[in-house]
């Protein structure tokens, strides 16, 4: 395993972004970022396999369009972190900001505290590619907005009383959300149903609460033991019925 | 309550006489209008939409279509169209969609501007004899150039120049996505401007494996939906183009209906067979200018820096405004697409009445762009009702540097504006996605028009060029002086900066 590490101090995105680029053509497998501040776009765009350690608070956009690395952040993320993401894994040991996974395509988002507005919003899936938002904490208003495909789970570690944020998941029609414990009625928002989870259904969580645990370095039989709550489309065509033809 | 059948739209009437049963009206129609008996062809006029796949195909000429052969009272207030549209939404409580541009009754703009030409004083130029400078870069230009002298006492180029589409004529054909239309009809597109030397846009339906032979000659599309989107279609794109707004519906997004959403669209936009293709309203990481600039600096970013970013949007009310802020967005240039702009399902309510024509859009654009000393930072692209060359010319002289047209492409290729666009049956094979339709259109034969088209409107601008005494693109573009407005107000006269005849 071929790695370098590399000092952000005072540098601009652009010449970051071609260091990892370059790094990566040189075989490097594993790079460091150290002293990241507000840098916007690290990995936007970036293809191959390679492991990006950062260090510090990344800017918005991080691994946007991003095709195979996986970056781990020790730290919290800005806005959008795998916004149209299509393959590989963004993992934040901290909270990230509002439209965390946004359009997201492929790949996994994990994120061990909270997520603001509009999370995993219009994220979708096609054929064996489907994007997972795995949440420890928990998330502002228009979760799942407009979820076209793609799994959201939500742990909120930290809080029992039922989900009140509203606007959740108006518009699904793909995808599926799993939010532990409850959900209060009136956040559903057009187009979602809710209903507790199905022994079936409650396998495959436990992968990924599994993974998630292992990741953080988390017990996780607290969240194996839980009661969750899934939330999916009614139907794969909520506008189907409001129009009318000249 | 049953409101009862309305008047048929169409009547269409064979005559018997030229008839000789060959039946191809029967196997053309995809509406079901026609079927043959054993000695005639039986009609069935309330199916027809008046695409002329019929007449077009008939041998003998038998056919005839005659529009709204029934009258209602007449009425200058309750016209036909706003009964029928109320009678539609009593039955079903519903928001009423239309194929096409606006159809609302607007006065065109460009038919009260005229052009100049040259007498005597300063002569015209023979586009015949002189060489005639077509060619367009769109992008942004630097404000000053500065040089270094270099060891050989030669000079070298200091100031770093930004990405340019180079365009052999100022007309591009713009976005209308595979699921939209046909890949034929992309096809066909595709090829004629690569041959011109020009651009089309993917509009928001991916990149069909189809059309990466002509890949260099196309702009591809992120939208709100991000359909298709990832960096392998970023990369293979000559230039990018984020679409904000589109002027056949202003403001609001896109529903592709899951039925046309078929394996072939469902594999380019990247989703599920069947499923509706949901472009919100806006786009969810944009709800700011400065948003937007994020955006385009990441997209650049994604593809080192090495593609033009287009920013789209709708001509609004606040256009200029607009236009000033995505110039200092770090965008190469701005598409303005005008209310006229076509489309192939917006709610009527939409299309026919918000937003503003393109011509005004254009020349406040300009004017803005230049007041701020910025009109460098981005190319100007006017779209949205270009019809014939005249248009060309008159908004490249109102500012624009170069035009998308659509509809008018689209005609090219047999379309006869129905209208039913959304039906996704479309005789021409352009907007529908069933196999036996499709194959209709040939793009083999099909870019040939496409690329006449486009030759032809090419031609008729040099002539008018040289008409006016200008060999170069460069001084028609907003030349105002090259325009006056015949029987326009004052108010408008200004806002396009232009004089009236005879002044």
């Amino acid at each position: 395993m071929k790695e370098i590490t590399i000092d952000a101090t005072d540098m601009h995105y652009t010449p970051l972004n071609k260091l990892i680029r370059q790094a990566i053509r040189e075989g490097v497998t594993h790079i460091t970022l150290k002293n990241i501040m507000g840098q916007r776009f690290i990995g936007d765009g970036l293809t191959g396999e390679v492991k990006i350690s950062v260090y510090g608070v990344p800017g918005g956009d991080l691994g946007m369009l991003m095709k195979g690395p996986s970056i781990e952040v020790f730290g919290n993320a800005e806005h959008a972190p795998g916004n149209t993401m299509d393959e590989g894994r963004i993992i934040i040991h901290g909270s990230s900001g509002d439209a965390t996974a946004h359009s997201m395509r492929g790949g996994e988002v994990f994120v061990r505290d909270d997520i603001g507005y509009r999370g995993g919003i219009h994220m979708k899936q096609y054929m064996q590619k489907r994007p997972a938002l795995i949440i420890g904490g928990d998330a502002k208003a228009f979760l799942g907005e407009y979820m076209a495909g793609g799994l959201v789970i939500m742990f909120r570690r930290n809080e029992d009383k039922p989900y009140a944020e509203m606007g959740l998941a108006s518009g699904i029609h793909g995808g599926e959300i799993f939010i532990r414990g409850e959900v209060e009625e009136w956040t559903l928002g057009i187009g979602a149903s809710a209903r507790p989870v199905t022994v079936d259904e409650k396998v495959t969580l436990d992968r990924y609460i599994k993974e998630f645990s292992e990741v953080f370095d988390l017990d996780p039989n607290p969240l194996l033991k839980a009661s969750y709550t899934r939330i999916a489309p009614v139907s794969a065509r909520p506008f189907a019925g409001k129009y009318t033809w000249e | 309550m049953i409101i009862g059948s309305r008047p048929t739209k169409f009547l269409v009437s064979i005559d018997k006489n030229q008839c000789m049963l060959c039946g191809r009206c029967v196997d053309n129609c995809p509406y079901g209008t026609f079927r043959m008996d054993s000695d005639r062809v039986i009609i069935n006029s309330r199916n027809c939409v008046a695409c002329h796949r019929c007449i077009s195909q008939c041998p003998r000429d038998a056919i005839m279509i005659t529009e709204r052969p029934c009258d209602y009272r007449s009425h200058p207030v309750w016209t036909n169209n706003i009964r029928e549209n109320i009678f539609k939404q009593a039955e079903s409580g519903k928001i009423l969609l239309g194929g096409m541009g606006n159809a609302g009754d607007y006065p065109i703009i460009f038919d009260k501007l005229v052009l100049d030409a040259c007498q005597v004083t300063n002569p015209s130029i023979d586009p015949l004899r002189e060489p005639m400078e077509l060619r367009t870069y769109i992008g942004k230009k630097p404000k000053q150039l500065k040089f270094s002298h270099n060891a050989q006492g030669d000079l070298d180029l200091v100031t770093e120049l930004t990405p340019n589409l180079k365009l052999e004529t100022p007309i591009m054909i713009g976005h209308m996505s595979y699921g939209a239309i046909s890949l034929n009809a992309q096809k066909a597109m595709a090829r004629a401007v690569s041959e011109i030397g020009s651009f089309m846009g993917t509009g928001e339906g991916g990149l069909h494996e189809g059309l990466y032979p002509y890949q260099n000659s196309m702009i591809v599309q992120v939208a709100s939906g991000r359909f298709g989107v990832d960096v392998n279609y970023l990369n293979r794109g000559a230039a990018i183009e984020i679409k904000i707004g589109q002027g056949a519906k202003p403001g609001i997004g896109g529903h592709l209906p899951g039925e046309k959403v078929c394996a072939d669209v469902s594999c380019t936009r990247m989703i599920p067979e069947g499923s509706d293709a949901i472009s919100p309203a806006p786009h969810h990481d944009i709800y700011s200018i400065e948003d937007l600039k994020q955006l385009v600096l990441s997209l650049k970013e994604a593809t080192e820096w090495r593609k033009p970013v287009f920013v789209k949007i709708a001509a609004v009310h606040n256009v200029a405004a607009i236009a000033a802020g995505i110039a200092r967005s770090g965008a190469d240039a701005v598409v303005i697409d005008g209310f006229r702009g076509g489309t192939g399902a917006a709610p009527t309510v939409f299309r026919d009445h918000v937003g503003i024509p393109i011509e005004a859009a254009i020349a406040s654009v300009d004017a803005k762009l230049r007041k701020q000393g910025i009109r460098n930072e981005v190319s100007i692209i006017a779209s949205g009702g270009i019809r014939q060359s005249a248009d060309v010319a008159k908004i490249i002289c109102l500012g624009a540097d170069s035009v998308y047209i659509g509809t008018a492409a689209l005609i090219a290729m047999g379309c006869r504006v129905c209208g039913t666009c959304y039906r996704g049956l479309c005789s021409w094979g352009i907007a529908t996605q069933r196999p036996e339709l499709v194959s209709r259109l040939n793009p083999d034969e099909a870019y040939i028009n496409v690329k006449n088209l486009i030759d032809a409107w090419t031609d008729e601008l040099a002539e008018l060029m040289g008409a006016a005494g200008i060999n170069s693109i460069e001084s028609l573009r907003g030349n105002r002086d090259r325009l006056r407005g015949y029987l326009l107000d004052q108010t408008m006269l200004d806002i396009l900066d232009v004089n009236p005849i005879g002044a």
